[in-house]
């Protein structure tokens, strides 16, 4: 099956920046992609490219097998989801949603019939001579995807819309997003700087850093296995180290920090040898914590210190506990309860296999 | 404190009020009562609706108060259809400076005297005027040409005069619109047509609104432009207001003119508000 949109060493410049470096993706249909990435890295520069606001300076856009670079936005069979969603607020919720149904030409009959169909869809029949200001957030967003959906485009984009929302209606959001998608079966892409968003919705996911993508890949993918070091930062929280490495032994090594910690990680395939410069990457929830040295023992990674802050945060509260040098770690805190009676300044010791510790090189300070 | 903000509200609303009743109240009410005076014989004046009657039966006052109301509406649409444009480039297109560079030009002509500017266009205009000699040294025409006191001169002169008092309501109206709202109404299948009318156009009538009130009271009592550059069929109402007041020394029939004018302008404003289905609320609020 062709994809829905492939993307083929897209490239935009603007002036002297380069905003999107040769990408290449596609997206099969029915399914949700994310580009997630920091802001200013391109990502809306590419929505808009697919959308057909921007003219690409090289490099083509395909939906469904045919190129769409002379096509002009209005005639694209996209539909954009925008960040401040960018509802009529001249006219009401039908004639929002019916917008695009009468630029297409259909009678009135039929946009009525179909108009009341999506509101059915998105759970808010009833609402078309509704105003716009007068819906909440939430309704809003499903209003502004309903207008996108009557068009049934090929490719919905949507651009960070879930931004302008507070913390618990964008938990939500994120569920129903999903839950939409599915019910109208049509390819998402959907871009964000929100990297819960972007893990929870999506099947596939791209993490674009400075106009290139790093990692196209799963959310597993991405969160267990990156495969550079912007992903490894990007993507969950983490612990980083710099250092150069000291001996290689097949996967494992073992790399020296700035502070002089010696730390075993591994390095996954990549090219790193000794002496190199190198930082390691372990997650919060890899490491262990514990009473006694002794029960650490299966660990190659040992530490020994004090609880220098509590960071607590429900189920993923943690400690920051200082590692004799002046490196700070951060460790999650077992569900369990068993440290919840830790107290600042309390001696623990924490460990962490080696394969725990991603390793990849690191440009030369 | 409950007294305290009682007197600070009333100190604030002082100067509104001195203003609405020393300047607008006051005058007006005398206005009335001048023109409700009918002159029997010298000195001796009755209460009577003689000076209005005099109004409606002279069909000079009347055709002359049709004629600046139609040539009014004119050129405020006039002033629309050449403002709206400009108006949605200085806010939409032009960015940074450009854009303030290009609002900055709108004023410029205000810098100067309303008299100074019309004489500008007497000078372009006239028979020995820049454009007539241009004509001729192109040789598109045989002799001197004289574009001054016609109705075509005061429409110029009056777009000219009112187009700031347009492009100003309609740019702040066009900036509040988002980017994104426009690109939506393309992205959705909208040609350039059917977004300006179903996107840009709705959000802008306030403006519009406004723009076009001011810009048809305005013109309505534009008095030096017409004297300037109209000829002598070229009569507009406030000449004939003048001309009771300082020429004849009939106040009372000047008085009865000019309240005809604030009441038939009401009445065209209200019309047309009705007429577009607006309301003067929604506009200003």
């Amino acid at each position: 099956m062709t994809p829905d949109l492939e993307c083929q060493s897209l490239t935009k410049r603007f002036g002297e920046t380069l905003a999107v470096d040769e990408v290449s993706f596609d997206v099969a249909r029915g399914s949700f992609f994310s580009i997630l990435g920091p802001s200013g890295c391109g990502k809306t520069t590419i929505m808009r490219m697919i959308a057909g606001f921007l003219e690409p300076t090289s490099g083509d856009i395909l939906i469904r097998g045919k190129s769409v670079l002379d096509t002009p936005p209005n005639k694209r069979p996209v539909n954009m989801v925008f960040q401040h969603l960018a509802l009529f607020p001249m006219m009401n919720i039908a004639d929002n949603i019916g917008y695009g149904l009468r630029r297409a030409g259909m009678g009135k009959a039929d946009i009525a019939r179909k108009v009341e169909e999506a509101l059915d869809r998105i759970g808010l029949p009833g609402i078309g001579h509704r105003k716009v200001d007068e819906l909440s957030g939430g309704q809003k967003q499903r209003v502004a995807i309903a207008r996108c959906m009557v068009l049934e485009p090929d490719v919905l984009l949507l651009d960070e819309p879930l931004g302008a929302l507070d913390l618990k209606l964008r938990e939500r959001m994120k569920v129903e997003l999903k839950s939409l998608q599915a019910a109208f079966d049509t390819t998402f892409v959907y871009i964000t700087h929100d990297q819960s968003e972007a893990l929870v919705m999506s099947d596939r996911i791209a993490v674009m850093n400075e106009g290139r993508f790093e990692q196209v890949g799963t959310g597993q993918d991405l969160y267990y296995r990156p495969s550079t070091a912007f992903v490894a930062g990007f993507v969950g929280d983490t612990n980083r180290w710099f250092g150069r490495i000291e001996r290689v032994e097949g996967d494992m090594l073992e790399m020296r920090t700035e502070s002089g910690m010696t730390l075993r990680g591994e390095r996954h395939g990549r090219a790193l040898s000794t002496g190199d410069r190198a930082e390691i990457f372990v997650r919060p929830e890899a490491i262990r914590i514990a009473h006694s040295a002794e029960e650490l023992e299966h660990f190659d990674n040992r530490i020994s210190g004090r609880v220098t802050s509590l960071l607590f945060n429900g189920a993923d509260s943690r400690i920051l506990v200082d590692a004799a040098g002046s490196d700070e770690v951060a460790v999650n805190l077992p569900q369990s309860g068993e440290f919840a009676g830790l107290a600042r300044g309390a001696p623990v010791h924490i460990g962490w296999s080696g394969a725990q510790g991603n390793c990849f090189a690191s440009p030369e300070a | 404190m409950r007294a305290q903000a009682k007197l600070g509200l009333v100190l604030l609303l002082t100067p509104l009020l001195l203003w609405l009743t020393l300047l607008i109240f006051i005058p007006h009410v005398d206005m009335l009562l001048v023109s409700l005076r009918e002159r029997v014989s010298a000195g001796v004046y009755r209460t009577s609706l003689a000076n209005y009657w005099a109004f409606l039966s002279e069909p000079l006052y009347l055709r002359t108060f049709m004629r600046t109301a139609v040539m009014s509406t004119l050129a405020t649409v006039i002033t629309l259809l050449i403002g709206f444009p400009v108006s949605y480039y200085i806010a939409k297109i032009a960015r940074g400076r450009v854009q303030s560079a290009l609002f900055l030009l709108c004023l410029v002509p205000f810098w100067v005297s309303e008299l100074v500017r019309t004489f500008g266009w007497m000078i372009l205009l006239r028979e020995t005027g820049i454009i007539s000699n241009l004509l001729q040294f192109l040789g598109l025409v045989e002799g001197p040409v004289e574009m001054l006191y016609n109705d075509a001169a005061i429409m110029v002169g009056l777009v000219y005069t009112s187009m700031l008092f347009m492009v100003v309501p309609l740019v702040t109206t066009l900036q509040t619109l988002p980017d994104e709202v426009v690109e939506a109404g393309y992205d959705l299948g909208g040609n350039s047509f059917s977004v300006l009318r179903e996107i840009i156009i709705p959000h802008a009538t306030p403006g519009i609104v406004s723009g076009c009130i001011v810009v048809f009271m305005l013109s309505l009592g534009n008095y030096l432009t017409p004297i300037m550059l109209g000829g002598k069929d070229s009569l507009w109402f406030t000449e004939l207001i003048y001309s009771q007041f300082i020429v004849r020394f009939n106040w009372e029939l000047g008085a009865a003119f000019g309240f005809m004018l604030l009441l038939l302008s009401s009445a065209i404003v209200w019309g047309m508000l009705k007429l577009t289905g607006q309301s003067l609320e929604r506009t200003v609020g």
